[in-house]
């Protein structure tokens, strides 16, 4: 598939834009502050109705405007879906598949598939163990849509469960009265989510090192493997099989009953898990240099981008801003591996970080205006 | 803004329920230029809601007496009670006319968000009409959310020992619509619950 028109009003620096896009490469260069990312944050809200930037779309809103709205015609061999989002400031967004309405949004989640990297990957190999957990649900709502369900009911399940606890603590009793039941709850849902996790894990983890390996050309194996708790002693990858990761939360929470209720958390589920990355022998939070930890961050969504890519229609590939952070041999191996893909939108502040092998139509980018270049 | 009163009405139905802002506007001002004894109608029914409906000492259901009307019908199956969160419930439930039994209306559902334990609801009262083994049947038919499944497990754990039958109504397809048309969630769990068709 490929985005085959972007057109924005009142979204970030731009009041109205509106531009054709093809196959292949498209590459957007102008200096820092130009609004080249806006254009890339714009088509990856509309694959998964997030920023990859921003928690609240408040932000994405130009000032003093009321509302945002971005649309794309997706193009995919047999059709095209034109995809429009409104994004009010407080008020859930609006959004139109094909000039239809939608009253769940969710909906039209997956029309676009699309995998971005951006300077805000490293955080995901050198950030907090909630990066990769985020990284691994985005990509398995994107890969298997029902799990958007399964992890928006866990989430309420933790908070629900959480809530419990904190007013056990203030009211300086013991068990709260029905604590068994959220701690079913907790169990069913939570088990469902490991095991999708575990699964994409599994699915992910040579993707993950073919890319690394390509990337870096470095000569020791990248691995990734799935964590149990937040101590390092903790299970790595289980067995999937719901039932089993049931009986172990299970075991968990009783062994973990009196801490919970002294602490007022949940200790107990996949909120609590890690997605363990590393270059040979050793972890990559905390060894891994700046160079290898951008080949990781890379390697990521390489790895996304293949695995979406057997399921069917090729994702579009977008880089943002990224050829710069990359040495020249990285440089050439990354625009070897994107120029397989349907589409690629880069953005890059001087033209000549772009690989020769990445020519294709260019846009230059100043002030809010996106011109032919 | 506007003056006094008039900001003050806009002010009042602006809390209701599914009335924005603007809707509160609206009606205030649908209600300003409507007929005087219309709207004299209107504010009378609401304090007469206020003062005359009571919530049934039985079941919980809204009531003009003591005890709703499905209480005080002798027709009905007292050995069949139907457990739901809300009085709304009730009468969605009335409408398919095929229930003959009757009701328990809990006041919500657990929810520690919103400090609803199971305390707060109306369970003792129900444990109180299970207590004489008169009733065969309890229907969990809260909703079919996280809460509403939290709630249906509390209970059914606690009526379970009491020899009483515990059910629950089915989630699955709606009927007459288009399976396409279905969520990933409703469309799993109609297949979780899937049978096998007699022919």
């Amino acid at each position: 598939m490929h985005l085959a028109r972007l057109a924005l009003s009142d979204f970030r620096s731009y009041a109205a834009a509106d531009i054709a896009l093809t196959p292949g490469v498209t590459t957007f260069t102008g200096p820092n502050g130009a609004g080249k990312t806006n254009l890339i944050e714009a088509a990856g809200y509309l694959a998964s109705f997030s920023s990859h930037r921003v928690s609240a779309d408040a932000a994405l809103i130009r000032s003093g405007a009321e509302r945002a709205i971005v649309r794309g015609v997706v193009r995919t061999t047999d059709r095209d879906n034109l995809v429009e989002i409104e994004l009010n400031a407080g008020r859930p967004k609006r959004v139109r598949l094909n000039r239809s309405p939608l009253s769940r949004p969710r909906d039209a989640i997956g029309v676009l598939r699309c995998v971005l990297f951006a300077p805000e990957d490293l955080a995901v190999v050198k950030g907090d163990p909630e990066q990769r957990r985020r990284y691994l649900d985005d990509l398995l709502v994107a890969s298997r849509p029902r799990y958007a369900a399964i992890r928006s009911d866990y989430e309420r399940v933790v908070k629900q469960r959480t809530a419990l606890l904190k007013s056990a603590r203030a009211a300086g009793r013991g068990d709260p009265p029905g604590l068994d039941i959220w701690d079913g709850q907790l169990v069913e849902h939570g088990a469902e989510l490991t095991a999708g996790r575990l699964r994409l894990v599994a699915a992910l983890r040579p993707l993950f090192a073919a890319a690394y390996a390509e990337v870096s050309a470095d000569q020791r194996p990248a691995f990734a493997s799935y964590r149990h708790g937040s101590e390092r002693s903790g299970q790595r990858d289980p067995d999937p099989d719901p039932g089993k990761l049931a009986d172990a939360m299970r075991e968990s929470l009783h062994r973990l009953r009196r801490a919970e209720l002294d602490r007022a958390v949940c200790l107990v589920g996949p909120h609590r898990d890690e997605l363990e990355l590393g270059i040979g022998e050793l972890p990559a939070r905390g060894y891994a240099s700046h160079g290898e930890s951008w080949s990781l961050a890379l390697a990521l969504r390489l790895a996304a981008f293949e695995l979406l890519r057997a399921d069917g229609d090729d994702p579009v590939l977008m880089l943002d801003d990224v050829f710069a952070e990359l040495d020249a041999g990285r440089r050439e191996r990354l625009a070897e591996l994107a120029s397989s893909a349907e589409q690629v939108l880069i953005t890059a502040a001087v033209a000549a970080d772009v690989p020769a092998a990445l020519a294709g139509s260019s846009y230059s980018v100043a002030g809010g205006v996106i011109s032919h270049a | 803004m506007y003056e006094g009163v008039v900001q003050d009405l806009i002010d009042e139905l602006g809390q209701l329920p599914g009335v924005g802002p603007k809707g509160a506007q609206r009606i205030a001002f649908h209600l300003l230029t409507a007929d005087p004894d219309d709207v004299r109608r209107l504010a009378a029914t609401l304090i007469q809601v206020t003062e005359k409906v009571k919530f049934c000492r039985i079941c919980g259901n809204v009531a003009e007496n003591e005890e709703c009307k499905v209480c005080r019908d002798t027709r009905r199956d007292p050995s069949v009670i139907c457990v739901v969160e809300e009085p709304k419930d009730v009468a969605a439930i009335e409408k398919i006319r095929e229930y003959r039994g009757r009701y328990h209306v809990l006041g919500g559902a657990i929810s520690p968000i919103d400090g609803v334990g199971p305390d707060d609801l109306r369970i003792r009262e129900l444990m109180t009409r299970l207590a004489d083994g008169a009733v065969t049947e309890v229907i969990l038919a809260t909703d079919p959310n996280l809460e509403g499944e939290a709630t249906a497990t509390y209970l059914a754990r606690l009526i379970k020992p009491l020899g009483v039958r515990v059910t629950r109504p089915a989630s699955g397809l709606p009927v007459g619509g288009e399976l396409e048309y279905a969520d990933e969630v409703t469309l799993g769990r109609a297949f979780e619950g899937r049978r096998t068709l007699n022919v």
